[in-house]
């Protein structure tokens, strides 16, 4: 589906798709990355420029709609999804994005977080996740690992960090893609991706905040051993990592193991086959827990599966009332039932 | 005890039937007021619903009520006290003497006058007998039992037979106050259309209640209540909130754009949401949010997103709110925001009634940011004031806090209901390109009002959002001037509505000893109060606001026609307290009452009377 989209000649450019406005993250950032990727991923979706909504909350990132010249929104602080999904419901051909980080995500906007999630409105959601509160100058978040000196850890953080995906999974997420910063092509492709899904699509994007949490996911982004910390996804394809491709990943029991082809009889036929479009989702959490040092990061798309949306079901809900309906206009309903005449 | 038939002829009379929550109280009550409607009696109603859910049957915890005034004159209120009450257990009696006058009737089920439920009511002597009811006229009618004979034979366990005692009851009631039972015995027969032995249990039960009331001639004649010189037309029975909910699907047609109801749960608002959602196939979208603030927010994307973003709560969700509120404000964009009021503060009383949000709705945000503040005053008007708020809200480009409250929501009156094409226009402030160029906060110089430019017209594309404007561009701006005048800006926007609502009008002398001012639902009581001092000769005109802020501009030269000014509210002062801000060079007395419950007329005469 997406080779036809990226053969379409593209209308629009990346150009298009900037704002006048001078973008104030600090240099350095990995949001610039993210947003140039956002920029060259929207020419690619089949979509009219005026249908495109940007929709965030409050954090360095939610600063993003205002440097695209699309509609965009800059809420407040966690609470960008219930706006989303008003905004979806009431015009569904609209194509909305929503811009969030892990603490606006996590923290303050979880409850909102995890029912846009439940009720898989077709909305896409796109999480920088730094491990840190940049904007408020340098506090722990949900996703801080434990020990992390900040200003308001000073001795370590002793909280135990939240993964987004596995919190989008227990909400019966039907579409979680990770990927990273320092990777404009995964990233570009996996937003395309993820504009085609139908239902809320999270993405969470490894973002470096050099200000207050610099190399956060040095383990993964790292030059020389990178390829040995990210495995990247494909439905269909083999679980391969490693400079070679020689890594894999196998079940053994209940766990994921790291295998190594060619060592104790080991071929790739032992390896894993991914399967994005299962629809049990216990594998897609055992893929989205692994990190550094013991296994890789799971990157590209983790899930993806088909379930109704809300605003198709509101859709059809309003469709049936139509047909079950014994009046179409407010006179019509205030003449209905009991009514008398005073004469 | 006299022996006459000649019904005697009463103005008006206040009826509350109360009784275990399981006794079909409410439906009791509400088929009395429909068929009084139906005979052309005005009328006003409230229940009196309990706290709990399910409380254990018999107790005083368990006890529902529901009163309701009918008149051949103009009814205003649901009556201070009742002239009869209908008790259908000890519980019932215990929880509602206090609201019965000095000589009413008290109609009892004496069946249940038995030392068991007495003692569930917290009854140590039988009060029928230990002197307690001396200054009522006690009624003591076996309708269980009664109701039991009647039904012998018909194939129905023992507690289907005895749930139609309410009918039984019922069917006193309309042979004491002269009123046929047809109406009922069509909504008996339209209701269990498919268990008919249902529809001939009760109709049997109904009819041997009129039949004993008239046999026993337990009062000494009944009474008609002739027809009310009502103003001609069609009329339903409408509550409050259901006004209120259709106040909104008719300011939805007549704008064009459909109405997103995004709401949490909460007593006393949750029946708006109950009611609207009934109505997708008028293009209605409702959301039951995961909480106060999603319900909001997602009002607030609907409403970005060009379509009618309303959504309620009582004080607790409203509070909770308010930020979001706040981003209305700074978005300009279209929000209605309904509270309604009950007891507060926090969790408070949730079934009872309070005007105590007024300071939250005028003042509820982070720093200045005014909203519109309109308050109905009957349960029909929250139908007429809603749709006002829609009208200010759209046109203005700002939202609107409309203060309904527990008694008006729930309660109900007959209401002659308009045709769509009679109401106010709403225009939507629509860009029209006319060669100025767009920009995202352009304004309309009489209103000051911003243009409602939604996501997916081409062309357009701009951002918004809760940090501080540049003026016109909209671009994010820290300037110190600039603020101040977008802080003005937003600030006239909401003060220039005034030009565009009706003065403030006056009930009774528009210059004279004293002015009552009030707001929200305690119109009835006040305007009830106000007649009858008139009657005996003061001089006194009655000032109820509707539209609060801002106020109409004709209310400084009213106030200061009259020598006392006496605000009357069901808080501790805050309307008082505004008008002080407002208007300093006035004195005001007060009249406030924080029980949770309405003003008696009584209470409103004897305060004027100790100012006059
Ligand atoms: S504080 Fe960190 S996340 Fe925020 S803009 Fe600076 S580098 Fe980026």
């Amino acid at each position: 589906m997406s080779d036809q989209i990226i053969d379409t000649p593209p209308k629009l450019t990346k150009k298009d798709f900037s704002s006048d406005q001078m973008v104030r993250w600090c240099p350095g950032c990995g949001d610039y990355a993210i947003l140039s990727a956002i920029q060259n991923a929207l020419p690619q979706i089949p979509e009219k420029k005026e249908d495109f909504v940007f929709i965030s909350g409050i954090g360095c990132a939610a600063r993003f709609p205002y440097y695209m010249n699309t509609y965009g929104f800059h809420t407040i602080h966690g609470r960008a999804p219930a706006v989303a999904t008003g905004v979806k419901l009431s015009n569904p051909k609209l194509n909305v994005w929503e811009i969030t980080g892990d603490g606006d995500a996590l923290a303050i906007g979880g409850n909102h977080f995890i029912h846009a999630i439940r009720r898989n409105v077709d909305i896409n959601i796109l999480l920088f996740n730094n491990e840190i509160y940049g904007l408020t100058k340098g506090q722990y978040s949900p996703t801080s690992r434990i020990g992390l000196i900040t200003k308001s850890t000073p001795m370590g953080g002793i909280e135990r960090p939240f993964s987004a995906g596995e919190l989008a999974l227990a909400a019966g997420g039907t579409f979680f893609a990770r990927t990273i910063d320092t990777n404009p092509k995964l990233m570009t492709q996996i937003f395309v991706d993820s504009s085609q899904h139908r239902g809320t699509a999270l993405i969470e994007i490894l973002q470096n905040c050099v200000i207050f949490n610099d190399k956060a996911h040095g383990a993964v982004t790292n030059k020389e051993n990178k390829d040995d910390f990210q495995l990247h996804l494909t439905h269909g394809e083999p679980m391969l990592f490693g400079t070679d491709r020689q890594k894999g990943l196998r079940l053994s029991g209940f766990k994921l193991e790291v295998i190594t082809i060619g060592e104790n009889g080991i071929t790739e036929d032992d390896v894993l086959v991914h399967d994005a479009h299962e629809k049990d989702s216990t594998l897609h959490n055992m893929l989205i827990r692994m990190s550094p040092p013991y296994f890789p990061m799971a990157l590209g798309i983790i899930r993806t599966v088909e379930d109704r949306t809300y605003d198709e079901l509101v859709e059809l809900q309003y469709q049936q009332s139509l047909e079950q309906a014994s009046f179409s206009t407010v006179d019509e309903l205030l003449q209905s039932g009991n009514t008398w005449e005073v004469k | 005890m006299s022996k006459t038939t000649t019904p005697v002829e009463l103005e008006k009379v206040v009826i509350r039937f109360a009784g275990d929550s399981g006794d079909g109280m409410q439906l009791t009550g509400s088929q009395f007021t429909f068929t009084s409607a139906m005979l052309g009696n005005d009328l006003a109603t409230f229940p009196d619903f309990p706290a709990e859910i399910r409380a254990p049957q018999g107790t005083v915890e368990g006890v529902s009520g529901f009163q309701v005034q009918i008149g051949k004159v103009d009814i205003y209120t649901p009556g201070d006290r009742a002239d009869v009450l209908v008790a259908m257990n000890p519980a019932a009696l215990k929880s509602n003497l206090n609201w019965v006058r000095e000589g009413g009737n008290i109609i009892l089920d004496i069946d249940y006058f038995e030392d068991r439920n007495l003692k569930k009511a917290g009854y140590e002597t039988n009060p029928i007998d230990d002197g307690s009811l001396d200054d009522y006229k006690i009624i003591e009618a076996p309708i269980t039992s009664l109701t039991k004979t009647a039904l012998a034979g018909i194939e129905l366990d023992n507690k289907s037979i005895i749930r139609c005692k309410n009918m039984f009851a019922l069917g006193m009631m309309y042979w004491l106050f002269d009123r046929t039972s047809d109406e009922t015995i069509k909504f008996l027969e339209a209701k269990f259309r498919k268990k008919p032995v249902l529809i001939e249990a009760n109709k049997k039960a109904l009819n041997a209640g009129y039949n004993y009331a008239r046999t026993i001639r337990a009062i000494a004649s009944n009474y008609v209540i002739p027809p009310a010189s009502i103003e001609a037309g069609t009329y339903r029975h409408i509550s409050g909130n259901q006004a209120t909910a259709w106040g909104l699907l008719a300011a939805a047609e007549k704008v064009g754009r459909k109405l997103f109801y995004g709401s949490y749960p909460i007593t006393p608002a949750s029946d708006i949401l109950h009611e609207l959602t009934r109505y997708k196939n008028l293009g209605v979208i409702t959301l039951q949010a995961e909480d106060e603030i999603a319900a909001v927010c997602s009002s607030i994307g609907a409403s970005y997103a060009g379509q009618l973003g309303v959504t309620a709560s009582a004080g607790p969700g409203i509070a909770l709110k308010g930020e979001a509120i706040g981003l209305a404000v700074m978005a300009e964009i279209p929000l209605i925001v309904i509270d309604v009021q009950r007891g507060g503060p926090s969790t408070g009383l949730p079934t009872k009634t309070e005007q105590a949000d007024l300071n939250l709705a005028l003042y509820g945000r982070n720093s200045d940011s005014p909203c519109i503040v309109i308050a109905p005053s009957t349960p029909a008007n929250c139908f007429d004031y809603i749709y006002e708020a829609v009208r200010l809200t759209v046109e203005h480009m700002t939202p609107v806090m409309f203060l309904s409250d527990g008694y008006l929501a729930n309660g109900s009156q007959p209401w002659k209901f308009p045709k769509t094409a009679e109401l106010a226009d709403i225009t939507a402030p629509v860009f029209k390109e006319n060669g100025q160029e767009f920009q995202p906060y352009l304004r309309d110089p009489e209103k000051q009002s911003r243009y409602w430019v939604t996501p997916g017209m081409p062309g357009l594309e701009h951002r918004i959002g809760g940090l501080e404007k540049e003026e016109v561009t909209g671009n994010v701006s820290y300037d110190p001037q600039n603020h101040q005048k977008m802080i003005d800006i937003r600030q006239e926007k909401v003060d220039l509505v005034a030009n565009f609502i009706p003065g403030q009008d006056i009930i009774g002398d528009e210059s004279g000893e004293l002015l009552v001012i009030g707001w929200g639902s305690t119109y009835g009581s006040i305007l009830s109060a106000v007649k009858e001092l008139r009657k005996e000769g003061h001089k006194i005109g009655m000032a109820h606001i509707n539209y609060i802020n801002p106020l109409p501009k004709n209310m400084s030269s009213i106030f200061a026609n009259y020598n006392n000014l006496l605000v009357c509210e069901l808080n501790a002062g805050q309307m008082a307290g505004y008008l002080r801000t407002k208007f300093p060079e006035f004195k005001y007395h007060q009249l406030n009452k924080v029980q949770g419950l309405p003003f008696t007329i009584t209470e409103i005469k004897e305060r004027i009377n100790s100012i006059i």
